[in-house]
């Protein structure tokens, strides 16, 4: 579904991509997992065309995706959902739902459906996005990205500083999102939600793609997570 | 009562407590409110790009100067009628926003304030360069008898305050229509956070510039308008404190709120009126107001009053 092939990346003249591969499958949760720094994050802006590419390709269902321009991306069904959230905070609730509609989806019904995922935020429709909590705010980042109807959804520790039930529920979410063959790449550095989320694992050092592993392969005490995470 | 309903409502209640002023003010209350009415559309303009895109120009007297002398050369050299002079002053703000737009946005941050001040001084110097036709310096007067629309002498005061409260209205109406729209919540979102709006698949640079044509056409309307109503066109208007005044009115009265702007150009104006009065430092005194807002008040005051007290407003 989504593949990137010797993707070079980085900012300016720092280069922090080298020759790196990964692919991800529909219906399937695969964890971008490594230490800080590694370039996860750098890799989620590369696919989305936020960074030009030094080498390689990127292609979502065999066609090649690398020289879109920025925001013609999300249009060919990738969503991202950002770490921190970084919601329009001004704008309410059903404000930053409607903008995410624009791209792809048939309006209402996109909207209808988001909702249902996200019950909560139907009460806080007219509030502004900058008075919810931290885990309303996840939820509403990441119905933002569902009102796009993603066939590949990017997301970047979206766990990051929630309480249990929130967590709980994006895991939820994500999981329903695979079952209706969504191909999520995460990155999240909780291992036990590393464990218990995703399908396989793609592992990321200093750049480069290093070893992609199936989830059931792994245990806590893996002698692969101490290598490249360290734990 | 829905959000737009309640925008609707306040909106509307404004433009009728000013035409109520319009018959109860004293005649120098009047002629200042008429004249304050004008300058609150350029910034209305100045607001559509400061306050919800979040692009700081220090050039926008070029767009007021394009409508007034686009207003004004055409009545004073070729002799043409007012409304269709209005329309090609109009159309020259938008004309001269949209180029600026195409080069300016090429940068960002200070880099745009920089480029919008020097394209506007180039602007200033040019109305002064072609001085054997825009008389330079000293400007020119438009007659009484020219102000005439289709019988309408708008060189009587209530006249004249009616038709500023007219395009007031007009700017006020559209861009609250528009900030209620998909469009201009773009633009919100560009102002906050112009990544991650171009990651909902929205192209920034399309509606970037369109932000700059809209602010540049409004605010080149406010300038033909105040050509037309007070009779007057001078270089002054193309000079970079016209610049900074629409700003310092947007930001007193809250960027990014519909009323603001209003709000801030007769605070602005109203306390140099009245600080003139007994003191000849009376910049001192505005600079002092500034500074306190700017301490106490970062939002400006109807931002302000948005984040204390008022969640809706627009």
């Amino acid at each position: 579904m989504l593949k990137l092939a010797g993707v070079g990346a980085g900012y300016g003249p720092v280069q922090v991509l080298y020759d790196f591969d990964l692919e991800a499958r529909a219906g399937e949760v695969l964890c971008l997992l490594g230490r800080n720094g590694a370039g996860k994050t750098t890799t989620l802006k590369a696919i989305m065309g936020l960074l030009p590419l030094s080498g390689g390709t990127v292609t979502l269902n065999g066609a090649d995706i690398t020289a879109l321009p920025a925001h013609e991306v999300p249009k060919r069904g990738i969503g991202y959902v950002p770490q921190g959230r970084r919601l329009f905070s001004e704008l309410t609730v059903s404000e930053n739902i409607e903008i995410g509609l624009m791209a792809r989806g048939n309006g209402r019904a996109t909207r209808a459906r988001v909702l249902e995922m996200f019950p909560r935020l139907s009460e806080r429709l007219d509030q502004r996005a900058e008075t919810l909590s931290g885990g309303e705010q996840q939820m509403l980042a990441t119905a933002r990205a569902l009102c796009l109807e993603p066939s590949v959804l990017l997301l970047d520790e979206p766990t990051e500083g929630l309480q249990p039930s929130m967590i709980q529920l994006i895991r939820e979410t994500v999981e329903a999102m695979r079952a209706q063959g969504v191909a999520i790449v995460l990155v999240e550095q909780r291992i036990e939600a590393v464990l218990t989320l995703s399908d396989r694992v793609a592992f990321i050092e200093n750049g480069h793609s290093r070893e992609v592993v199936d989830t059931s392969d792994l245990t806590a005490a893996s002698p692969l997570l101490k290598k490249y995470v360290g734990v | 009562m829905s959000l737009s309903a309640r925008s609707i409502a306040l909106h509307m209640s404004l433009i009728a407590i000013l035409f109520i002023l319009c018959f109860t003010l004293s005649d120098y209350h009047q002629g200042n409110l008429a004249r304050i009415l004008v300058l609150a559309t350029y910034a209305i303009g100045y607001n559509v790009l400061f306050g919800y895109t979040g692009l700081l120009s220090l050039g926008h007297a070029m767009f007021f100067a394009a409508g007034l002398y686009g207003l004004g050369l055409p009545m004073h050299l070729a002799g043409l009628a007012p409304l269709p002079a209005f329309v090609i002053g109009v159309l020259c703000a938008a004309l001269l926003s949209a180029l600026v737009a195409l080069l300016a946005l090429r940068t960002i941050g200070v880099a745009f304030m920089i480029v919008t001040l020097m394209f506007a001084q180039c602007v200033f110097l040019s109305i002064l360069y072609f001085g054997t036709w825009t008389r330079g310096d000293e400007g020119f007067v438009i007659p009484q008898a020219a102000r005439q629309i289709m019988g309408l002498d708008l060189t009587d005061p209530t006249t004249r305050y009616l038709a500023a409260l007219l395009l007031f209205s007009t700017a006020l109406l559209i861009t609250a229509r528009i900030m209620q729209q998909r469009f201009g919540h773009v633009l919100i979102a560009v102002r906050e956070n112009e990544e991650r709006t171009q990651m909902l698949g929205y192209d920034v640079f399309r509606h970037k510039f369109l932000a700059v044509v809209i602010s540049g056409s409004i605010s080149g309307a406010a300038g033909a308008a105040y050509g037309l109503l007070f009779g007057y066109v001078g270089a002054t208007f193309a000079s970079v404190q016209y610049s900074i005044f629409p700003l310092l009115w947007v930001l007193l009265g809250g960027a990014g709120t519909t009323i603001g702007p209003l709000v801030g150009a007769v605070f602005m104006f109203y306390l140099i009126d009245y600080s003139s009065g007994f003191t000849n430092a009376y910049m001192l005194i505005a600079g002092v107001a500034l500074v306190l807002l700017v301490l106490f008040a970062r939002s400006g005051i109807m931002g302000e009053i948005r984040k204390r007290w008022v969640p809706w407003l627009p």
